[in-house]
């Protein structure tokens, strides 16, 4: 068995959370684990992307362009940018709640249409499934627990290969104590987002 | 989350947090580094956990500094480690090639980490080269387990030759994640040494010198020895073909590339040619998978034609693979033709919509943005040349700065900006770090008082070390380990050396730092302009920064847009026609309420 998640968003999403989180469920049910990810620049608000390989025997810490299993994506016009690292069979996990980039925030570029960049992916690929994390958050009680939705979705994804209570239990051990319940929250919230999908 | 002196289990750990405690587990007693991408979470993790691990760490003010502190330590007997990104190095390799004739008496090793594909590099150097010009052991890990086992086995090498030993590792390695089994952490090597004057290898003088070739040369020999028996070096798998790799790039043909057999070296130089060439013979055809130069592959040429074998060998030099950037499973696939390869996945169809970009771009609040907008008011049709460095403020080379004209190394913008304002007529302004300038930036500055080169010399004072992961620097004292230290004041050092024009300016008030940058260009001689503001972000991780939000006025803005235009703060929200501010964002630095022309803008704590 052999599973890649591409993980792609903002640098300050919690992307680089959301991989460790993943990655240690993975090591904590037995299997190898192999991760690559972003540090330095592009921490200042750049693009970023996180690899998680992880199964019976994995060696590589990058992923073959195409051949990620699910692309977790923490934002939309990321997802589609990134739509290449998976083919036609590949998951995909898509919040729809837009981080805008500077140039676009200071009104100097537009940014595309959900419906269109939703468009985009959905005319590729069948298996996609969205999330609105941010405002799933909001309602759970903080925007910064989009992240706890994320994981909580990526769990209720059909075929992922880690449990829900393993990921939960993970998730709440990495989260600063004091914001447990926020994020057991959002991360329940985000777990039924998904399931109702279906 | 990791933890670094646990006696034993298994963690989830990146590569350099292996590295971490690789070197608890091989006993190095002393660190030094200068911070650098990919190898600076080494030095926030042993800020955090030198002391308890029983080794004194240093950040030293460069990395030629690094080296030769911990070369005495190694000289004295205590176990060494000096590490820094691979241009780091260069400015390291001077102390490093007469230390190959010194020697050293306990290990001492020096990690090198390369950053194939520029991930936030200004090049892509092989450093492996430096192995064979200062003729010293190297060692390359494959991934997080090796870059922890082999050190110690690096240690080992080290001693047994008497000679700093090479640790080369790569972004994908440092910044590798995986499951790695821990060892036991070393105890019986010494915390302090004693040094044994020995002038014939430790004063290399002409006379001296000359014979400390030739030992160097038989220490050499008998590392190819080494090289011959490692562990480090080893053959997996059978198939008519051999491939021959080192590094990441074994991880990539282990996992996409099957039915041959694969030498995968660990110990780079000297290699196992005895090894090689027996690997070699009677192959149908060899494959070098390696990153950037050839540096295998010319040696396996070589060994070729030495030992008559003839076989061809597969590589960069008849262009199956390239030598610019890193490799992944992708790049494997253009060995197909050769050898089997795991069939490539067909990737979804990239986008056709032009999405906007999302560049990395300084923080909301970041004091360069301030400093920069009042230089190019200043500024105005005066032809300049912006010579700029290394760091967070390199990214003022976007719009709308464009305060970044000319950028080649650490310390690098000063020493240029003398020479554009001998060799042309427009004005040189240079910028640079706080923790630059203590590296590499009091040197041009004195040379061009010296020299009397008529430039402004911008230090931007932002109290840390910001882009790496906000180290200390001089400036900023030190405050671990314990260590305590008073910062070496900027304004002290300029005015020390003997600069005639010295002002610190707050950047946040971006109108005064008009006034100051526009005294400075017409000043004849050498200008220095101190920007002193601290990193928000370094305020944020230490919970001091002080709550404020800025508020538009609405019925007072006339849709000017300056402050958007200045500043471009990312906290600045253009909504219709409105600018409005994303309190999530802002830190109420109050920069566009300062060069708002209606005073529009409020800052509320
Ligand atoms: S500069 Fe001031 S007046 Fe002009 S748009 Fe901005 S807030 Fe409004
Ligand atoms: S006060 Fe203005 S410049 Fe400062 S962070 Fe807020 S929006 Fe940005």
């Amino acid at each position: 068995m052999k599973y890649s998640v591409q993980i792609v968003g903002v640098g300050g999403q919690g992307v680089l959370l959301a991989s460790m989180v993943l990655g240690t469920a993975a090591m904590r049910a037995g299997y190898k684990v192999r991760m690559s990810e972003v540090h330095g620049m592009a921490q200042r608000g750049g693009s970023v992307l996180s690899t998680l390989r992880f199964g019976d025997d994995v060696v590589s810490p990058l992923e073959a362009t195409g051949g990620a299993d699910l692309i977790m994506g923490f934002e939309p016009m990321e997802t589609v940018r990134s739509m290449k690292l998976g083919s036609r069979d590949t998951a995909v996990l898509m919040n729809l709640d837009p981080v805008y980039p500077g140039n676009v925030a200071a009104g100097f570029d537009t940014y595309p249409g959900i419906d269109v960049l939703l468009n985009e992916i959905k005319s590729r690929n069948d298996h996609v499934v969205t999330v609105e994390a941010t405002e799933i958050a909001l309602k759970a009680g903080k925007a910064v627990a989009a992240n706890a939705v994320m994981i909580g979705a990526v769990a209720a994804m059909k075929g992922f290969p880690l449990g829900r209570d393993l990921l939960k239990e993970v998730l709440l051990e990495t989260v600063p104590p004091k914001s447990t319940d926020l994020n057991s929250k959002a991360f329940d919230m985000g777990y039924e987002a998904v399931s109702k999908h279906d | 989350m990791a933890d670094l002196l646990s006696e034993s289990g298994k963690q989830l750990l990146l590569g350099n947090e292996a590295i971490t405690r690789g070197l608890f587990e091989a006993g190095v007693r002393f660190a030094s580094t200068y911070p650098g991408t990919p190898s600076s979470e080494v030095g926030n993790l042993l800020e955090e956990y030198s002391e308890r691990a029983g080794m004194y760490f240093e950040f030293s003010s460069n990395e030629k500094t690094a080296v030769e502190v911990a070369a005495a330590a190694a000289s004295s007997g205590v176990r060494s480690f000096a590490f820094m990104k691979h241009v780091g190095l260069n400015v390291a390799a001077d102390p490093l090639m007469t230390l190959a004739y010194s020697g050293v008496r306990a290990g001492m090793v020096i990690m090198s980490a390369d950053d194939p594909s520029a991930h936030s590099s200004q090049n892509e150097q092989d450093n492996r080269y430096y192995s064979t010009l200062a003729l010293i052991p190297m060692v390359e890990p494959s991934d997080p387990q090796e870059a922890k086992d082999f050190l110690r086995e690096a240690y080992a090498i080290s001693e047994k030759l008497g000679l700093p030993l090479l640790y080369r590792t790569t972004t994908r390695v440092n910044h590798a994640r995986a499951d790695v089994v821990l060892g036991s952490i070393m105890t019986d090597t010494p915390l302090k040494g004693h040094f044994e004057k020995d002038d014939r290898h430790f004063v290399n003088i002409p006379a001296f010198a000359v014979h400390n070739r030739v030992r160097l040369l038989e220490r050499m020999k008998q590392a190819a020895e080494l090289s011959e028996a490692s562990p480090l070096n080893r053959i997996e798998g059978e198939g008519d073909i051999g491939v021959i790799t080192s590094g990441v790039s074994y991880c990539y043909v282990k996992e996409c590339v099957s039915g041959v057999s694969i030498l995968k070296l660990g110990f780079t130089n000297p290699l196992p040619e005895k090894k090689i060439a027996d690997f070699i013979r009677g192959r149908k055809a060899v494959v070098v998978v390696e990153e950037l130069e050839p540096f295998l592959e010319d040696q396996v040429l070589r060994i070729c034609a030495q030992n008559g074998i003839s076989v061809h060998v597969y590589g960069k030099r008849d262009g199956t693979l390239p030598r610019e950037w890193e490799f992944s499973p992708d790049t494997m696939q253009r060995l197909k033709d050769i050898v089997t390869v795991y069939p490539a996945p067909v990737p979804m169809k990239g986008t056709e919509l032009t999405l906007p970009g999302r560049p990395p771009s300084l923080c909301a609040g970041c004091p360069h943005r301030g400093i920069y907008a009042a230089t190019k008011r200043a500024v105005g049709k005066t032809p300049v040349v912006y010579c700029s460095d290394i760091g967070c403020y390199t990214l003022g080379v976007q719009p709308p700065f464009g305060t970044a004209d000319f950028i080649i190394c650490m310390g690098g913008g000063a020493g240029a900006a003398g020479g554009f304002a001998q060799a042309t007529d427009q004005k040189a302004i240079a910028f640079i770090g706080d923790s630059t300038f203590f590296h590499a930036g009091v040197q041009p500055l004195t040379s061009a008082l010296f020299n009397r080169h008529n430039i402004v010399m911008v230090i931007l004072d932002n109290r840390t070390t910001a882009m790496t992961g906000h180290q200390p620097n001089p400036g900023t004292g030190r405050h671990f380990g314990g260590i305590d230290t008073d910062s070496v004041d900027i304004e002290s050092v300029v005015k020390g050396i003997g600069v005639g024009f010295v002002r610190t300016v707050d950047p946040y008030d971006v109108l005064s730092c008009v006034k100051v940058m526009r005294e400075a260009i017409e000043y004849d001689g050498v200008a220095v302009v101190i920007s002193k503001c601290p990193c928000p972000l370094l305020l944020k991780k230490e919970r001091t920064l002080a709550k404020k939000v800025c508020y538009v006025d609405q019925d007072k803005c006339v849709r000017c847009y300056t402050c958007l235009r200045t500043i471009a703060c990312p906290a600045l929200i253009k909504k219709d026609e409105r600018v409005e501010v994303d309190p999530s964002q802002c830190i109420g630095c109050g920069m566009c309420a300062n060069v708002c022309p209606k005073k529009s803008i409020e800052v509320r704590q």
